[in-house]
């Protein structure tokens, strides 16, 4: 592997001496979308809380590119299940990742609508966002997030509560993101989406890595018994 | 926290202080009409605005003790020498008079109107518990009345006897409502309309005299106050401009006030030019 | 009645004491919101936002105080501006400027507390956007603030409808004198309390009106803010 983009050493996080979290040691590509997997409680969006630094670990480090993830926070992008949006206008809620990023004014109408472009949204710029479906409100959420051309990503089961129609186009443009170089970081239940998306995987079980391998590998070889079991149905 | 009350203050307060006097003036003096009829004309002639704010006489002469204040008009001379005599005030003078008058109920139950003098009518209001009004604030009417309960030998006592606290109009006010009996100046008397079943059912007599005094307050006490203009305003009003005001107030062809010194050659109204 | 029919004729015909009367408890009350506003609302926001210490004692004293007695108030600020108290020196007392301040006091809690309550609800939605951004305290106070604005003109109507229809502060710090310190309330008990009802009655149906402008505008305020708001199914 080239220089990773994310490196974990050590990783530890537990609430009231219960470890929900570690210890993980994990290093990841630099580029390409990487797919979270693992069943409820193992500690996904625990794990891509502190991958973005939104949280800090009770042990271990967090590496992004060479610095502590705590310090560099504004240069990565999240995107919730369901992510509150600003009781603005869509162009506004854009624009705001750029006022928090002190962005400089002049280059911010031409990010914000390469952002509305990619999210397939130059038509609803000016509409409150409270007026957008549920899949339209989570291709705002990505936008949103790359606005301000992060170097990652994360989002965390970002398609859960969207019809396949919307999942689909939410899944373009994720593929859209990828390939213009940002690395993209996704826990999912979603399977058969993981499948369509992903270029390495990872699953977590009970709060550790059970685990971690190229997608097309993970996808067609047989798997150790409790990532069989889960990919079953079985846990 | 200064700084803040006087950016508070700045959005309203126009800057004319200079040229205004505060007056502390019982509210008879207000209600009357007597101070809105005769101000215009002293600042007319002088130039001082005047900012009168009506209350009982002790809650006046609180003010002037604490200097918030310039120049008291207050009519309880007992209040008003020991305000002196505590130093609180620079000069005091007698300014003007009228009478107090005992108001009841047109069918006068206690039988007042055949009283001898007034503590002998508050006796037969006692004797008979009929209702009765109270200013109840240490005003000066209300102290007058006090020193007639006093000079009958009674302490009043019981739903009979109403406190209110309220000034001499909003006094009469509630007298009628209850058509109760009520000790009042005769210049409020006069000029209120609501009498309902009220009218004047005993007057005159030495003890019913009702002297008002002007007190200058003491500016070597109180270094703020406008002293030239508390000056030009005691001048004025017992000059031969203010009394003339005072004695040409008049309501229905009576005057409400009788000027301590009446000016040669006004003619005076009724009550004045009794004897 | 009679006297209805003439306090109709003095507001129409523009009688020059009633409207310097309104003129001034417009001018007082509105200053009063406007300074309450100033310190009020941002300070509702930070207790909505932020972590302090010191923020929960806040929380429960601008509780408490918002039913403050307007005569307490009053004679609170009475004893502060008197020339015999600590803020004597500015000479403030029977002024409108005593009055604004009395008011000001008056209403801060109110504005202070429903500031947070509209604010409260805000930040918990975009709590989760302001920790993905690392958005600074401050920005977070005022993106909050500004997208709360309906809600927070609400409490300042609130504000100014309790001013407005005050008497117990204004009279004791403003003396109700005639022409300087003399509001719409203040005349009201005045010319009630002397059996003048015209001017009293004139003087009741703009206060009416007031109050009713002021919540018609409560009503519209919450609508028109509803159309940013997220659908809830």
């Amino acid at each position: 592997m080239t220089a990773p983009v994310l490196e974990m050493r050590g990783l530890s996080y537990s609430v009231r001496d219960n470890r929900l979290l570690g210890p993980i040691d994990l290093r990841l590509a630099s580029a390409g979308i990487t797919c979270i997997l693992g069943p409820n409680g193992a500690g996904k969006s625990l794990f891509l809380s502190l991958a973005h630094g939104m949280f800090e670990p009770d042990a271990g480090s967090v590496v992004w590119d060479g610095a502590p993830a705590a310090t560099t926070r504004q240069s990565r992008g999240y995107v919730f299940q369901s992510t509150p949006m600003l009781r603005r206008s869509v162009r506004a809620n854009l624009d705001f990742p750029l006022s928090a990023r002190r962005s400089p004014h002049g280059a911010r109408a031409a990010l914000i609508d390469m952002a509305l472009e990619t999210a397939r949204l130059t038509s609803r710029a000016n509409q409150p966002a409270a007026a957008l479906s549920g899949g339209e409100r989570q291709r705002l959420a990505l936008a949103q997030a790359m606005v301000a051309k992060p170097r990652a990503i994360l989002l965390d089961e970002p398609g859960a509560s969207l019809d396949p129609a919307s999942q689909c186009a939410l899944e373009d443009m994720v593929r859209q993101v990828a390939a213009s170089g940002t690395k993209v970081i996704m826990t999912t239940h979603d399977l058969a989406a993981a499948k369509r998306l992903a270029d390495d995987v990872v699953v977590f079980i009970n709060g550790t890595i059970a685990a971690q391998s190229a997608a097309d590998a993970f996808f067609t070889t047989p798997q150790p018994a409790a990532v069989a079991d889960y990919m079953e149905g079985r846990l | 926290m200064k700084a803040l009350a006087l950016l508070m203050a700045l959005l309203a307060t126009p800057l004319a202080a200079q040229n205004t006097l505060v007056l502390g003036a019982t509210s008879t003096t207000e209600n009357s009409g007597l101070l809105a009829a005769i101000l215009p004309a002293f600042t007319a002639d002088t130039g001082i605005n005047v900012n009168v704010v009506a209350l009982g006489t002790r809650q006046i002469l609180a003010l002037g003790a604490t200097g918030d204040v310039d120049v008291l008009i207050v009519h309880h001379r007992p209040s008003e020498d020991a305000f002196m005599a505590a130093g609180q005030g620079a000069a005091r003078y007698d300014l003007m008079y009228n009478d107090f008058i005992i108001i009841g109920p047109s069918a006068d139950p206690a039988l007042v109107a055949g009283a001898h003098n007034a503590p002998d009518a508050m006796a037969r209001i006692f004797a008979t518990q009929a209702p009765f009004v109270s200013r109840g604030d240490e005003s000066g009417t209300h102290l007058r009345e006090l020193a007639f309960w006093a000079q009958a030998g009674l302490s009043p006592k019981g739903l009979w006897y109403r406190q209110v606290g309220t000034g001499m109009a909003a006094s009469l006010n509630i007298a009628s409502a209850m058509s109760a009996y009520i000790l009042s100046d005769r210049a409020t008397w006069l000029s209120f309309a609501n009498r309902g079943s009220l009218s004047v059912l005993f007057e005159g007599g030495a003890e019913m005299r009702n002297t008002y005094g002007l007190i200058i307050v003491n500016p070597a006490l109180h270094p703020h106050v406008q002293a030239a203009a508390a000056e030009s305003f005691a001048n004025w009003m017992l000059g031969p401009q203010g009394q003339a005001a005072i004695a040409g107030f008049r309501l229905q062809g009576q005057a409400l006030f009788c000027p301590i010194s009446p000016v040669i050659g006004q003619e005076q109204a009724k009550p004045c030019n009794a004897g | 009645m009679d006297a209805l029919a003439t306090a109709f004729g003095m507001l129409v015909g523009l009688d020059p004491v009633l409207w310097s009367v309104i003129g001034l408890s417009l001018r007082v009350s509105l200053s009063a919101v406007l300074i309450a506003a100033i310190i009020g609302a941002p300070l509702g926001a930070l207790l909505a936002t932020r972590r302090f210490r010191g923020r929960q004692f806040l929380i429960m004293v601008s509780g408490a105080f918002m039913a403050l007695p307007p005569v307490v108030v009053g004679l609170a600020v009475y004893l502060m501006l008197s020339r015999a108290g600590p803020l004597g020196s500015l000479g403030l007392l029977f002024t409108p400027g005593a009055m604004i301040i009395a008011q000001s006091l008056l209403i801060l809690p109110l504005i202070t507390a429903l500031t947070r309550q509209v604010v409260t609800p805000v930040y918990r939605d975009y709590g989760g956007l302001f920790a993905a951004h690392n958005v600074s305290p401050m920005l977070a106070l005022r993106v909050t603030l500004w997208d709360a604005r309906f809600g927070v003109a609400t409490a300042l109507l609130a504000g100014f409808g309790r001013a407005i229809s005050e008497v117990g502060a204004v009279q004791i710090v403003g003396g109700n004198i005639a022409g300087v310190t003399r509001v719409m309330t203040t005349t009201i008990a005045l010319e009630t309390s002397k059996g003048n009802l015209e001017m009293a009655l004139a003087l009741g149906m703009v206060l009416i009106v007031l109050a009713l402008v002021i919540n018609v505008a409560i009503m519209a305020l919450g609508r028109f803010g509803q159309r940013f708001e997220e659908a809830r199914i």
